[in-house]
C-alpha cells in the first residue's frame, strides 16, 4: 500500500479523499496507540493533538485565504467521525476545538483582531477551550452571571465555571458571559481569554466513565484582555447560527465514529466465528446486519441535518437559523445519536461476547460503551427534550 | 393594541430580569431578557387574549422585539 500523503503535499489543490486516508493514517499510527493509556490514567492525548496540529488540521475550518484549509462542515464532520473510531477523547477534543473556531469564522472575521489571530491560529495551531456552562446556572448555555467589565480598551472577566474541557491546556478559552454587569441573564457575549492574561484555580476534578482524556476539570477562572477580543454581536446570534447546530452535528459525527468502530470489532468477531464452520453464517452475522442498520439509522440522521445546515449556511438568514423548526431538528440530532451510539455498542458487545466484556482484549469494548454514555448526558438530553417540548408548542407551519 | 395590556401580559410571562411595568414602548425586550423559549409562554398569553394566532415567521425579534412592534403586529392579525 502506498504511504498517505502528507497535507502539505496534498495542498494546493486539497484532494479530500487524500486527506482522510492520511487522518486515518494519523489514526492507526498514533491516536489508536495511546488510546487505552489515555482513558486508563485519564490524562491528556498530547501524542494525538501534536499529530493534529503538525498536519494543521486545528484550522481545516480557517479559510483558504487566511491559511486555513478552508473545509466545510461536512469535511470537518467527516474528520470528527474518523477520529472517533480511534481515541473518543482526542475526537471530542477536536471537536470541541472546532466549534470554537467555527463562531470565530462565522462570525468575528469581519473585525480585525479576529482575521488576525486567524492567521495566528494557523501558524502555532492554537487549541480553543469553551467556558459556557456556570455554576448557578447549570447547563443552560443560553443565561450567564458573570458578566465581562470594561474600562476603556481593557476588560477583566471572572467565572465559576463547572467545566472546562481541556482547559488547563488550552492556548485560550472563549467565555460565554453578560455583555455588562447591568445585564439580563440571556443578554450575553462570547469573549476570547489567552492563555497568558487568566488564571484557572481548579475546583473539581475529572474521574470519569468515559471520554477521560478530555480532562474537563472545573475551574474558577480570572481573566482580563482587550474589548477587541469579544466578539461581535450577540451571543444569542452566534448560538443560533453556529454553537448549537455546529456542536451537534460534530458530536454527532465523533459518536458516529465510536460506533462504527464497535462495529468494526463485532465484524471481526463474526468473521472468526464463520471461520470455524465453512458455509454457516453464524447467528452474530444476523445481529450485525441488525446493528448495521441501526448504525444506517444513526449516520441518515446526521446526514439530514448537516444537508438542512449547509443550505442554511449558503442563504445565510439569520431568522432561519433563530427558527424553532432548525432548533428542535438540531436537537433531535443530538438526542438521537446519543441514544443509538449507546444502542450499537451494546449489541457490538453482545457479538464479540467475552472478548468486547475483557478490558484487555483486541476486541475490547469497554473504552466504547463507557464514552458511548457520555453522551446523552454532555448538555443533558432531558434538559433538550424539555426546550424540544417547547418549542413544539411554539412552532408553526 | 393597548401597549400597557401587552405590558401587563409581558410582566406575567415573559420571565424577563426586570419590572415589565418599566419598560418603554420601544424597549429592547431580548435586552431585558427575553429568550426564544420564554417567548412561547409570552405568545400563548398575548394568543389567548387578543384572540389572535401568530405565525411561525413571525416569533422572533421583528415582532417581539419590543411594545411597539408587538402591538403593530397584533393590531395587523386582528383586522386581517
Amino acid at each position: 500500500m502506498p504511504k498517505p500523503l502528507r497535507i502539505a503535499e496534498i495542498s494546493p489543490m486539497l484532494d479530500f479523499l487524500a486527506l482522510t486516508d492520511r487522518v486515518h493514517a494519523i489514526g492507526r499510527e498514533i491516536i489508536a496507540q495511546y488510546a487505552d493509556e489515555v482513558d486508563r490514567n485519564a490524562r491528556f492525548p498530547s501524542e494525538s493533538l501534536e499529530a493534529l496540529k503538525a498536519e494543521k488540521l486545528l484550522t481545516a475550518y480557517v479559510p483558504i485565504e487566511l491559511g486555513g484549509m478552508g473545509l466545510d462542515i461536512s469535511q470537518l464532520s467527516k474528520i470528527c467521525e474518523i477520529l472517533g473510531q480511534y481515541c473518543a477523547s482526542t475526537a471530542m477534543i477536536f471537536a470541541m476545538h472546532q466549534i470554537q473556531v467555527g463562531c470565530i469564522v462565522h462570525h468575528a472575521l469581519g473585525a480585525d483582531f479576529f482575521a488576525n489571530y486567524a492567521r495566528d491560529m494557523v501558524k502555532h495551531q492554537y487549541l480553543l477551550a469553551s467556558a459556557t456552562t456556570e455554576l448557578g446556572i447549570g447547563g443552560d448555555v443560553r443565561s450567564s452571571i458573570c458578566a465581562v467589565k470594561i474600562d476603556g480598551e481593557l476588560f477583566t472577566l471572572d467565572k465559576q465555571a463547572p467545566v472546562i474541557s481541556y482547559g488547563a491546556m488550552a492556548d485560550a478559552i472563549l467565555v460565554t458571559c453578560r455583555q455588562s454587569e447591568a445585564a439580563a441573564k440571556s443578554d450575553q457575549v462570547q469573549v476570547l481569554v489567552r492563555r497568558d492574561d487568566l488564571t484557572l484555580t481548579q475546583l473539581a476534578g475529572w474521574d470519569t466513565l468515559g471520554f477521560r482524556g478530555t480532562c474537563s476539570c472545573g475551574f474558577s477562572l480570572v481573566s482580563k484582555g482587550r474589548v477587541e477580543q469579544i466578539l461581535p454581536g450577540p451571543y444569542a446570534a452566534i448560538h443560533s447560527k453556529t454553537m448549537h447546530p455546529f456542536a451537534h452535528i460534530v458530536w454527532g459525527s465523533l459518536w458516529l465514529g465510536i460506533a462504527s468502530d464497535a462495529l468494526g470489532r463485532a465484524r471481526i468477531a463474526v468473521r472468526a466465528e464463520a471461520r470455524k464452520n465453512p458455509g454457516v453464517v453464524p447467528i452474530s452475522g444476523t445481529r450485525l446486519a441488525e446493528a448495521d442498520i441501526v448504525l444506517f439509522t444513526m449516520r441518515s440522521g446526521l446526514q439530514s441535518v448537516l444537508a438542512d445546515y449547509h443550505r442554511l449556511l449558503d442563504a445565510n438568514n439569520q431568522d432561519a437559523f433563530s427558527s424553532f423548526g432548525f432548533a428542535i431538528r438540531v436537537n433531535n440530532l443530538k438526542i438521537s445519536s446519543s441514544n443509538l451510539v449507546i444502542d450499537i455498542v451494546s449489541r457490538a458487545m453482545l457479538i464479540c461476547g467475552i472478548a468486547g466484556y475483557k478490558n484487555d482484549s483486541k476486541l475490547s469494548l469497554g473504552r466504547h460503551l463507557r464514552d458511548a454514555f457520555g453522551a446523552s448526558l454532555m448538555v443533558n438530553n432531558d434538559r433538550i427534550l424539555g426546550q424540544n417540548a417547547t418549542m413544539q408548542i411554539g412552532q408553526r407551519d | 393594541m393597548s401597549a400597557q395590556q401587552i405590558r401587563e401580559l409581558i410582566a406575567q410571562h415573559a420571565r424577563l430580569s426586570v419590572n415589565a411595568n418599566e419598560l418603554g414602548e420601544d424597549a429592547d425586550l431580548y435586552s431585558a431578557g427575553l429568550t426564544s423559549l420564554t417567548t412561547v409562554n409570552l405568545m400563548l398569553a398575548l394568543e389567548d387574549h387578543f384572540n389572535v394566532e401568530f405565525t411561525d415567521k413571525m416569533l422572533g425579534r421583528k415582532t417581539f422585539g419590543s411594545i411597539r412592534l408587538l402591538s403593530e403586529a397584533i393590531q395587523e392579525l386582528v383586522a386581517a
